[in-house]
């Protein structure tokens, strides 16, 4: 199970961070998500792998046992924060798209911007 | 803490800065975009309330710090706010900054695009919030609500200036969120807690596993605190952002920086002041902090216009602030500290006279609405009816403003920028002079001159120099703004005694992390009310 969790995340991480850097605004949005599901993953593995624990301490159980609830905690408000927060980067991106007429992440395509400083040709 | 019942009421004190901004904020999102005047009125009264608030805790915080129990549940399980004197100094910054941005907004700005107010003190709240949690976890949620409201304060006026520049600074701190999370929960993978105090109780035990483990969690937070506090190769996007941004935005978020300062101060100091990890990563905050003042200083030389000398400005004011905490000397931190509120003040009111002086510039006015539903044409009615209340000798009262922004942010005698730039010389020179003493010294010197230079010559080309542009028109609560952030940066020099002796008992406080540890924790001990 270590291998595949772990194989998923950096999988994901890699897919995310290549997106990124790509440059096209939708394509950014993408990497983002990925990337946030690497980390997600990543903080819910912090809690240690475990199947079939229960995560609440009942009477007379063994510690050893126990899922530990707090990273699961910590992942649901990570998930909702990032949930908002790419959705408003995606009306940000819409907004750049229609007012800009590009959906590069400059605003402006790359070849439209090359001719404007008139550099004299050797 | 004060254990008796009878002083219950102001016990409560400590979570009002969190509290009435995000009430407030959540009325006034039910309420009519029409009803500008009551939402003005209603934030401005929040904002007041907010100043009085921590005032009352700068002067409370004296001894102690002041613990808040939420649910009055105890310290390592339960969720507590704890103001020090670090925290009550910030929050006192953050308000009377809030406050000058605020009523600058009534003049124009609070009325170019909906919802202004709101998200105002939403990012009020996120910025006391993390001046005063007492957990890393909590830390990111008010961080986020700081970003989320910040986001929609630099998208406030709309344009395309404002989208591009919003698309890039939105991006990067979504990423640097993630590196928050991932630091989190390295620490918790490792330590097994997320309190700031339980986890400096821990470190200071000697047996503890997987130290480099914990050591790469505490450098990958560091990495998004940096990012928020603009050091230098992780800092580009603050010029651009700053300079697009609304004046009274800009203004605002100037105190944004200055969290991500106030998480590497208290961080550090908590956790590596002493224990297993002592003076962890304090080398590369010297080298981010010196690299951060050198690229400010080239990169206000070369500015053309105020708002990105402005936003250098910050960038300077958060290098110097770093690259104090990375030399390790008390005395020098105590003069950072001083020197970062001076400064802050400063850049922030920098921000709103350069939104004065330039004017009918086209990057700064508004242009097509996003949301056409809910946009109202903001300056028409306004540039109709400001005939007769415009206020008089403006070119006069702007020169002597700027000539007060110059003087504190170059760190020329008479005003509080040179105090706190001697302050740190003096703390640097107490003990033995090191090698980053004297590259911390040299720094402070060249970024005085390199932001002078720049601040001269763009003070001259936009208040003497004749030209073709109208006259600058200075409303009377633009004026009430500057003059409120200008005075305070002459309380601060005139009380320069006090000012300076509250930022060394400050830093006394933050060189005991066992105190606060024991303000924390023993107070959950104890069992008393709060």
């Amino acid at each position: 199970m270590e291998i595949v969790l772990s194989l998923g995340i950096g999988v994901f991480a890699a897919s995310g961070i290549w997106l990124m850097l790509r440059p096209r605004t939708f394509q950014v949005v993408l990497g983002i998500s990925l990337l946030s599901y690497a980390v997600n993953l990543f903080i819910f593995a912090m809690g240690r792998l475990t199947v079939g624990a229960p995560p609440v301490l009942g009477a007379g159980a063994e510690i050893v046992s126990v899922d530990d609830p707090v990273p699961q905690a910590l992942v649901l408000t990570a998930l909702v924060i990032g949930f908002a927060l790419t959705a408003l980067f995606l009306v940000v991106l819409l907004a750049a798209r229609g007012i800009t007429g590009s959906d590069h992440v400059d605003g402006r395509e790359p070849h439209q911007a090359e001719p404007q400083p008139e550099t004299p040709h050797p | 803490m004060n254990a008796s019942a009878g002083s219950a009421w102001s016990d409560h004190l400590v979570v009002l800065p969190v509290v009435l901004p995000i009430a407030v904020a959540g009325m006034m999102f039910l309420m009519d975009e029409r009803r500008r005047r009551l939402k003005a009125g209603l934030s401005l009264a929040t904002s007041l309330v907010l100043l009085a608030v921590s005032l009352l805790l700068v002067v409370r915080a004296g001894e102690s710090a002041l613990v808040y129990r939420l649910g009055n549940w105890a310290a390592p399980y339960g969720i507590v706010l704890v103001a020090d004197r670090l925290s009550a100094l910030m929050l006192a910054l953050a308000s009377v900054l809030g406050l000058c941005a605020l009523v600058f907004s009534f003049a124009r700005w609070g009325r170019a695009g909906p919802r202004f107010h709101g998200l105002f003190l939403l990012l009020l709240m996120g910025v006391n919030g993390a001046f005063l949690t007492g957990d890393l976890f909590n830390l990111f949620v008010f961080f986020e609500v700081m970003l989320a409201a910040s986001y929609g304060l630099v998208l406030h006026g709309s344009g395309e200036v404002r989208i591009r520049a919003g698309l890039g600074y939105i991006a990067v701190n979504l990423v640097a969120s993630l590196f928050f999370l991932v630091g989190v929960s390295l620490i918790y993978g490792t330590m097994g807690t997320l309190n700031m105090a339980d986890l400096a109780r821990r470190l200071a035990a000697p047996q503890m596993g997987e130290a480099a483990l914990f050591e790469i969690g505490c450098a990958v937070l560091g990495i998004a605190f940096l990012i928020k506090c603009s050091a230098w190769p992780l800092g580009f996007w603050l010029p651009t952002t700053y300079a697009a941004a609304s004046a009274p935005a800009a203004a605002i978020l100037a105190i944004l920086s200055k969290v991500g300062i106030y998480v590497v101060v208290r961080l550090s100091l908590l956790l590596f002041g002493a224990g297993q990890s002592q003076g962890f990563g304090r080398a590369w905050i010297l080298a981010a902090g010196l690299a951060t003042m050198a690229y400010g200083t080239i990169g206000i030389l070369a500015a053309r216009d105020l708002t990105r000398a402005a936003g250098y400005a910050v960038m300077i004011s958060s290098g110097t602030v770093l690259a104090a905490l990375g030399t390790g000397s008390d005395g020098a931190l105590a003069g950072a500290l001083y020197y970062l509120v001076g400064s802050t003040f400063a850049a922030g009111a920098l921000f709103l006279l350069a939104e004065i002086l330039q004017r009918g510039r086209a990057a700064t006015e508004v242009h097509q609405p996003v949301f056409a539903d809910e946009y109202r044409d903001p300056f028409a009615d306004a540039d109709a009816t400001e005939i007769g209340r415009v206020f008089p000798a403006a070119v006069a009262i702007l020169g002597c403003f700027f000539l007060v922004c110059t003087v504190m942010l170059a760190g020329i005698p008479p005003l509080a920028g040179f105090v706190g730039k001697l302050a740190m010389f003096t703390g640097l020179a107490a003990g033995p002079i090191t090698a980053s003493a004297w590259w911390l010294i040299a720094a402070l010197t060249l970024s005085s001159f390199g932001t002078l230079m720049p601040l001269v010559r763009l003070g001259i080309h936009s208040l003497w120099v004749p030209g073709d542009d109208p006259l600058p028109v200075l409303r009377p609560t633009e004026f009430a703004a500057l003059a409120g952030l200008l005075a305070s940066c002459l309380v601060l020099a005139l009380w320069g005694g006090p000012a300076l002796a509250y930022a060394d008992e400050t830093v006394r406080w933050l060189a005991q992390p066992q105190d606060y540890v024991r303000a924390v924790l023993g107070a959950g001990l104890e069992g008393a009310g709060s």
